[in-house]
């Protein structure tokens, strides 16, 4: 946690607690609305299916441990073959947009041709097509090649749609480096390559660092693309198997419950770890532009 | 004797010993830029212009689309009742993200200000759903709808009131749209709060006070300095906001799959239904097609209409 700065001495007078009370009470309120979807989910996963029925609300008290240990423990619900499969596509994409669109970033930051502009408002065109537009008209390209009901589809299809805004991003970091920076190194006889590597990349390194974060965020929860494309049960992510989950045991709520907050507790423990990352990233591609 | 050259040839000091820098610069921007531009042609571009395409064809997906039919699909899309309702709801939806959404976000992103202590952990909390997958959302928030007010939080808490009954919030016409709409504020507000929040941090405070000791109270100060200097990220988050609005479609599809009757359709479950479900490709790249030509007449309006606001935010 943490340590938060308090604030430099000043005179407290009425008004003015009055006015961090009423903040304090708003944000509170806002927090626990923004809570309690998480906290019931918690709450039903540590239930028996028998607790669940009669007693949905009160605190798990004793937690059971059954149906997350059972999830955990059995090959039959195949969790951890989704989380491999989910890790999988996560890191191909994640490598995938990072690398290709580090180096377009790059030609579009700092060196000069002509169709350069042509070529970025190509990309920029990407910008304005969400991939749920487009899913229908990727999937019939997809069932013409190979790609259909593979991990290394649902990398390719993600990572077109990702690199527009990363490329975009990157571009802007890439283009505030100083250009002094790219003539000393060109005088002293650095290649381009080089500069771009030992120089370039190591610089833009925070940048580098949002970008991933958020890649793998959007890579890691997309349940569109492995719809469409993996149809073999064994190939599953964790969000397209906690949607077929949801219609294998609708019965049991409690098992449910323990599933969707299994699958969402990788992404909670990331965002607390990576927040800074997640939170410039995302801040940096709004403010750009 | 050796004499330095006073100044060398850059050529010479071009790295690649012998390849001049001309030659060495090309090859970099093609090298470099080849693999994406391949990439995003032919997962992006290219299926875009074959569904073009497909539009024109009668095509259940089955052997060579053969079946011309001309511009039939674009008009039977536009008589089907069903594809206006979700065009309505996507207007809908647009509406209540600016009217309620934005605005409970600005207001949140002031409360929290500058210097309010424990921030950062109110910040983490409001952005906590965005990183949460829209299937997870979805999923939680049926949990909290069940229409068994012995199951569902929402409806356990109405029959405890005086005079509450249990209310089917997803399977009701009337409540299922803002039932779904309620489950994407949630996951969605958090962005904008963070995004308001960066906003208000890079106005100068100079300005606020000089506001102050004009005599302007909190309110005047919010009205008259605060929203105009936060312009540009307005205008970001409305094109965000109307964007995402547009392409909603796996949390609609998890809660109510479009139903009850059709009163939660957007355009994207309508293309998922025609195009995949019922195999209509023909048909369904119609929509895409419509879909496509919206997101891009509203970009080139808005971008023409304000200043150029980021496109960021299609995670």
């Amino acid at each position: 946690m943490r340590r938060i700065d308090t604030v430099p001495r000043q005179r407290w007078n009425w008004r003015k607690l009055r006015t961090r009370s009423l903040q304090y009470l708003v944000l509170s309120l806002v927090a626990v609305a923004v809570l309690i979807p998480i906290v019931v989910l918690a709450f039903g996963a540590l239930k028996t299916r028998g607790e669940f029925l009669t007693r949905p609300y009160v605190l798990p008290v004793p937690p059971r441990w059954e149906n997350i240990l059972g999830i955990l423990g059995q090959p039959k619900y195949g969790f951890w073959t989704m989380m491999r499969n989910s890790l999988l596509v996560m890191v191909a994409t994640t490598a995938g947009v990072l690398v290709l669109s580090s180096l377009a970033a790059f030609v579009f930051a700092r060196m000069e041709f002509r169709s350069k502009w042509l070529i970025f408002n190509f990309f920029t065109l990407g910008l304005m097509l969400p991939i749920s537009v487009a899913i229908l008209p990727v999937y019939l390209v997809l069932r013409q090649t190979s790609l259909t009901d593979k991990l290394l589809g649902v990398t390719f299809v993600q990572a077109a749609f990702l690199l527009p805004g990363t490329i975009l991003i990157l571009r802007g970091f890439f283009a505030s480096i100083p250009a002094e920076l790219q003539d000393a190194a060109y005088i002293d006889g650095c290649a381009v390559f080089d500069f771009f590597w030992r120089i370039l990349l190591p610089l833009a390194r925070p940048a580098l660092a949002a970008m991933t974060a958020l890649t793998m965020i959007a890579s890691w929860n997309d349940l569109l693309v492995p719809l469409v494309v993996l149809n073999n049960e064994e190939l599953w992510t964790l969000p397209l198997g906690t949607m077929q989950f949801q219609g294998q045991y609708s019965q049991d709520l409690a098992l449910i419950s323990a599933f969707v907050l299994l699958s969402a507790v990788p992404m909670i423990l990331f965002y607390l770890v990576a927040e800074r990352q997640i939170v410039a990233g995302l801040t940096e591609g709004a403010v750009r532009g | 004797m050796d004499t330095v050259p006073l100044r060398p040839a850059p050529v010479l000091l071009a790295g690649a010993k012998s390849v001049p820098r001309r030659v060495q610069g090309n090859l970099t921007i093609a090298l470099f830029l080849l693999p994406s531009v391949a990439l995003f042609a032919f997962l992006v571009i290219f299926p875009i212009l074959q569904s073009i395409y497909y539009s024109f064809f009668d095509w259940k997906g089955f052997g060579p689309a053969v079946d011309f039919v001309g511009l039939n699909n674009f008009i039977t899309i536009l008589s089907d009742k069903v594809f206006l309702v979700a065009v309505k709801n996507g207007l809908l939806i647009i509406t209540f993200s600016l009217l309620l959404q934005l605005p409970l976000a600005l207001v949140l992103a002031v409360l929290l200000g500058r210097d309010l202590p424990g921030r950062v952990v109110f910040r983490t909390v409001f952005f906590l759903p965005y990183v949460i997958s829209e299937v997870i959302t979805a999923m939680m928030w049926l949990f909290l709808y069940n229409p068994d007010p012995d199951r569902g939080l929402i409806n356990a808490i109405l029959v405890l009131l005086p005079g509450g009954r249990a209310h089917p919030w997803l399977g009701d016409l009337n409540s299922a749209l803002p039932a779904v709409f309620v489950a994407l504020t949630w996951k969605y507000f958090g962005y904008y709060v963070l995004l308001f929040v960066t906003g208000l941090v890079q106005i100068p405070t100079d300005i606020e006070e000089a506001a102050r000791i004009d005599g302007a109270d909190s309110l005047q100060s919010f009205r008259y300095v605060t929203v105009p200097l936060l312009g540009s990220t307005i205008r970001t988050c409305v094109y965000l906001s109307v964007l995402g609005s547009l392409q909603q479609f796996i949390v609609v599809w998890i809660m109510t799959k479009g139903g009850p009757v059709n009163v939660t359709e957007t355009m994207a479950t309508y293309m998922y239904r025609f195009g995949l479900v019922y195999f209509k490709l023909g048909y369904g790249s119609a929509v895409a097609i419509y879909m496509f030509l919206i997101c891009l007449a509203f970009s080139i309006v808005y971008q023409r209409l304000t200043r150029r606001p980021d496109y960021l935010g299609g995670l």
